[in-house]
């Protein structure tokens, strides 16, 4: 009690003195970056359990891409199970009876009596306002979710068309089950009767429907048997759906977002380490004295020892407390940035994240400042007579130690695998040694600068006199300022460019699903309304069955995308020649007057490795039960940027005659001009019209979204860094008081000494902004090269807002830290420090 | 122009431990004109420091003032003496206080950079050979022996062509032999440069070559002693025959 009592008085005391700023301002920052993302993921992952049950809008889904036979249904039935059918397709559906109506590509749902079996419908207006329920649209009745509502203005009462079909809007829904998946920007929706879907026309081949039976069991145990039965029989391109099986997709790529932005927050708390470390060495320089007065005064090796425990578990408590407070903050603010990204609402935080945050904190401080401060317990007592013994040196190797393997604990537990952890660890290492050493030689080289002048010289002087010390600084805020240059300056230079480097005729419209007798009538019309010859290439959808004469094993690639590539349908198609941006990097296209499947496939490069496909082998393609088999003669490598139609797979002409054909068209619409579209939709209901804009669009505020998101969790990283450069401030200001002090002695006025120091600060920062934007740069040129595949000049903002924002904020930050050392007598700190 | 270069008018020091005040300095004046030589001598403690200190404007009296060729001290800022400083005040101290960052040459610099010298490195080389260290300009002090990095302090003190030098026991952690040769260095440039010098010493044999000796006990001047010039230089020729 007596040393709980003291302790306190004492940290009472150093609080007030302004000795622990800046241990509490790390443990703080890690705190508060560790929770925000566990807070983050947590929320999440709570929302995803209360809404998994209502996802599917049922307990299990067969779907298939064609009918489901019907002993699926009379099977569920016999077991007691609830059913309902469903069918998804795509239409455009546009507001009837208006001049210059809108038509919008949509997902529409037909569903019947009985759905949702789980999970309820929140209407936005119409019936039953701001309500939930059950129920299906009416037969003629339409509702529209609010998406739609908004993009082609249809309210309860207005009339649309879907397909050849028209139906009223009777409701307008909020909500409704169905799969949230990952969607960022899910497309609008329409909800209709199933029984209406026969009079839209638009269950043609080339409309990708999918056509779904829901259950629900009525008693526990019915479901197993059902999917038990189902399992049993079940064909190609019918798939078995509950939310256990939809769950692991979900969640694995919840994970993956939250390791990353865990390893994000690592950085910070890794940076926080190294500040916690540097605050604690300082503070072992300035409690030895007390150390030594306290043993002098009687007081035991342990004794001591507890009592500065004591202190900092009480300090460690505190800083926790604030950084969780600022966790829950930082995690709202995180949860509003990716609003709607995993799941509609999240629940509230839970508390085992705080626990994460907290031990994180206790961690670091316990890992990395105590064991240098064991020291204080060995010191000798005779120190109080004699102030120029050496420090205790002899837990020095056990603080080291106890440091690198709290790194090693913080990193596993963070990044959960090894190979993960030793990526990040080498990454960080090696950016802030590289950035250090880059750092070391340009001070080296601005040395040899012929530079005239008191202040640039001292300053450079002072970073080069702690060369390690300035190197970490230099190398921490290098990293968080290449992180955040990247994720603004360098994304928005990249996707300008490649949006610049689109051709200019580069088509922006897409219609697909058109059947073979409209093609040339639609290829008129688009002359004559929009004088555009719209090039269009025919499609049959198959699905790759044999390869070399054996049934295909999707199960055999452990590639999930490979395996999800394989399972789906591919788009076939058909040309003499070799299509314009395309180039046969393998093997022979066939001639131009090949004709069958003889002549064999051309398959695009990338696919075929994917599959593991070489030329020569055979494959077998079932299109609606017919199937085509032809061996690879040749591998393409197609150029995607050109947004032209390609396909994976290539025939001669003649090879998919029997087949079910669409035809797909692309061209390059005027700009703004969305009225034909209605036009074209009214004389042709089924053809889906894709705005290569709109996609674009959604493309880039899905980006937007991850990059701010990153770049939130990046903002820990700086002021991490300048933590860092705060604690490497403190733990110099006897130093920099002393220099202070002569200066002022030699006649050095105030504006002389700010100066230097305004140098000082202004070049460690612009060096770290000069590395930040050169690593920014050098990952954007990567980028470019690799991934966009376009020039990519350096902007020079880059290089403008890292060196200037760098500059800036060291020294906002140098300059708090260490005006105080500008105040006092010169002679006062002589003696004091001497 | 008045006669005196440095004048000490009533000087008092008193600081606060605790609910006890402490006087340190207590009613100190005193004069001394351009050129002389003097030391300030007194036990452990009898302020003699703190006077040196109060001179230089390095620190605030609580009453008095201090005059340095012809203008008051406590009339001015913290710049303003730092002003003074540069243009008439060089510095020797007894822990020789180098910057650790800069180099042998860049501390020398110091002052003449501070007064915007146009030839600063040079003149600063050139002081350097003077103390006979023109091989160790490169150095920084860490490297430095404590004879040669209090070599470098006193080319810096002098390398502002200062009126008065200001000595606190320079001597002080040197052994005997090196404490002897640095004294003589001093001594010589000071005479060459017809500097003013205030000279903090416990040491006789330092005191006993200036031409005046202020002695202060607790606080208080006791006493003001002058010596025949003549005296003076033989004494010097004396140590410089050893």
């Amino acid at each position: 009690m007596n040393t709980l009592r003291l302790a306190l008085r004492l940290l009472a005391r150093d609080f007030r003195a302004g000795e622990l700023r800046v241990l509490i301002a790390a443990i703080v920052l890690a705190v508060a970056s560790v929770g925000t993302v566990a807070f983050f993921a947590d929320r999440v992952k709570q929302g995803l359990v209360l809404q998994s049950n209502k996802l599917l809008g049922a307990d299990l889904m067969v779907s298939a891409d064609h009918p489901l036979p019907a002993s699926y249904t009379d099977e569920a039935k016999r077991l007691g199970l609830a059913t309902s059918h469903a069918i998804r397709f795509n239409s455009m559906v546009a507001l009837a009876h208006a001049t210059d109506a809108n038509a919008v590509l949509t997902d529409v749902k037909a569903v019947a009596a009985g759905y949702p079996l789980r999970g309820t419908i929140t209407f936005a207006s119409g019936r039953q306002a701001k309500r939930t329920g059950g129920g299906i649209p009416g037969r003629g009745e339409a509702w529209v979710d609010t998406r739609l509502a908004d993009r082609i203005g249809a309210k309860v009462g207005s009339s649309i068309e879907v397909g050849d079909a028209t139906l009223a809007v009777t409701a307008i829904v909020a909500r409704e089950p169905e799969v949230a998946g990952l969607t960022f920007a899910p497309g609008p929706k329409l909800l209709v009767n199933l029984a209406d879907v026969p009079a839209t026309n638009l269950l043609t081949p080339g409309n990708r429907a999918t056509w779904r039976l829901l259950v629900a069991e009525r008693e526990p145990g019915e479901l197993q048997r059902f999917r038990t039965f189902v399992s049993s029989r079940i064909a190609r391109g019918e798939r078995v759906e509950s939310v256990r099986d939809l769950r692991p997709e979900v969640r694995q790529t919840l994970e993956r977002a939250e390791r990353f932005l865990g390893l994000a927050a690592l950085v910070a708390v890794l940076l926080a380490a190294a500040a916690v470390a540097l605050a604690a060495s300082r503070y072992l320089r300035r409690h030895v004295d007390t150390a030594a007065m306290l043993r002098c005064f009687g007081a035991r090796g342990s004794h001591t020892l507890a009592l500065f425990v004591t202190q900092f578990a009480v300090l460690g408590l505190i800083a926790c407390a604030i950084g969780l407070v600022g966790a829950l903050l930082a995690q709202q603010a995180l949860a509003a940035l990716m609003s709607g990204a995993f799941v509609a609402t999240l629940p509230a935080p839970g508390i085992e994240p705080a626990l994460v945050a907290i031990a994180t904190g206790l961690l670091l401080l316990f890992g990395f400042a105590l064991p240098p401060l064991a020291a204080l317990a060995h010191v000798t007592p005779l120190r109080v007579l004699r102030r120029d013994l050496p420090m205790p040196r002899r837990s020095a190797l056990f603080a080291y130690a106890a440091g690198v393997v709290t790194i090693g604990v913080l990193v596993a537990w963070q990044a959960r695998e090894a190979q993960a952890a030793l990526i990040m660890l080498g990454g960080v290492g090696g950016v802030v040694v590289a950035s250090g050493l880059v750092a070391w030689l340009l001070l080296t080289a601005l040395k040899r600068l012929p530079v005239r002048g008191l202040s640039w010289r001292y300053g450079l002087a002072n970073l080069r006199r702690r060369p390690l010390a300035s190197s970490l600084q230099i190398g921490a805020l290098a990293l968080g300022l290449t992180a955040l240059l990247l994720l603004t300056v360098v994304r928005g230079d990249l996707l300008r460019n490649w949006r610049a480097n689109l051709p200019p005729d580069a088509p922006n419209e897409f219609l697909v699903n058109v059947l073979p007798d409209q093609v040339d009538d639609a290829r008129t019309w688009l002359h004559s309304t929009l004088s555009v010859d719209a090039e269009f290439k025919p499609m049959v959808r198959g699905r790759l069955v044999e390869v070399n004469g054996s049934a295909l094993d999707t199960a055999r690639y452990e590639d999930p995308r490979a395996r999800r590539l394989a399972e789906r349908e591919f788009n076939l198609s058909w040309a003499s020649e070799v299509p314009p941006g395309n180039r046969v990097v393998k093997g022979r296209y066939w001639p131009l007057d090949a004709r069958g499947a003889d002549a064999g496939i051309s398959l695009e490069e990338g696919i075929a490795n994917t599959l593991h496909v070489k030329v020569g082998d055979r494959l077998t393609f079932d299109a609606g039960g017919l199937r085509v088999t032809a061996p690879v003669t040749s591998l393409r490598k197609v150029d995607w940027d050109s947004f032209r139609v390609n396909f994976f797979a290539l025939f001669a002409p003649g090879a998919l005659d029997r087949l079910p054909t669409t035809y797909v068209a692309a061209f390059r619409a005027p700009e703004g001009n969305t009225a034909w579209l209605s036009g074209l939709v009214k004389r042709y209901p089924n053809i889906l019209a894709i705005d290569v804009a709109e996609i674009l669009g959604e493309i880039e505020s899905i980006l937007d979204r991850v990059a701010r998101a990153v770049q939130f969790v990046f903002l820990f990283t700086l002021a991490a860094g300048l933590v860092v450069l705060q604690a490497a401030i403190a733990s110099t200001q006897d130093e920099r008081r002393y220099d202070a002090a002569i200066l002022r002695t030699l006649g050095a006025s105030r504006r002389q000494l700010t100066a230097a120091q305004v140098a000082e600060f202004a070049l460690l920062g612009a060096v770290a902004g000069l590395l930040g934007a050169a690593a920014a740069t050098a990952i954007g040129y990567g980028l470019a090269d690799r991934v966009f595949n376009v020039p990519f000049a350096g902007s020079p903002y880059v290089w403008l807002y890292g060196i200037v924002g760098g500059a800036l904020a060291v020294l906002i930050a140098g300059t708090l830290g260490t005006r105080q050392t500008l105040r006092e007598a010169p002679l006062r700190v002589l003696r004091q420090l001497a | 122009m008045p006669s005196f270069l440095v004048r000490a008018i009533s000087l008092s020091k008193v600081v606060q431990s605790g609910d006890a005040p402490i006087s340190i300095l207590d009613d100190v004046s005193f004069d001394v004109a351009a050129r002389e030589s003097v030391a300030i001598v007194g036990a452990s403690g009898s302020g003699k420091t703190t006077l040196l200190g109060l001179l230089a404007g390095l620190d605030d009296p609580t009453s008095g003032d201090v005059v340095l060729d012809g203008v008051g001290l406590a009339s001015l800022d913290q710049d303003g003496r730092a002003a003074m400083r540069q243009r008439l005040v060089g510095f020797v101290f007894q822990s020789f206080q180098l910057l650790p960052a800069l180099t042998a040459l860049e501390n020398v610099m110091l002052p003449l950079e501070l007064a915007g010298a146009a030839n600063a490195a040079q003149s600063a080389r050139d002081w350097l050979a003077r103390v006979g260290l023109a091989r160790r300009t490169t150095h920084y002090p860490r490297q430095l022996s404590g004879g040669e990095q209090q070599r470098v302090a006193i080319a810096r003190a002098f390398a502002g062509d200062p009126k008065i030098l200001m000595a606190d026991e320079p001597t002080g952690n040197l052994d005997a032999a090196t404490g002897v040769e640095i004294a003589e260095l001093m001594f010589r440039l000071n005479r060459e440069h017809g500097t003013t010098l205030l000279l903090v010493t416990h040491d006789a044999n330092l005191a006993a070559r200036c031409e005046r000796r202020l002695s202060l006990a607790a606080g208080r001047l006791v006493g003001d002693e002058r010596r025949a010039a003549a005296h003076v230089v033989a004494d010097v020729r004396h140590v410089a025959a050893k």
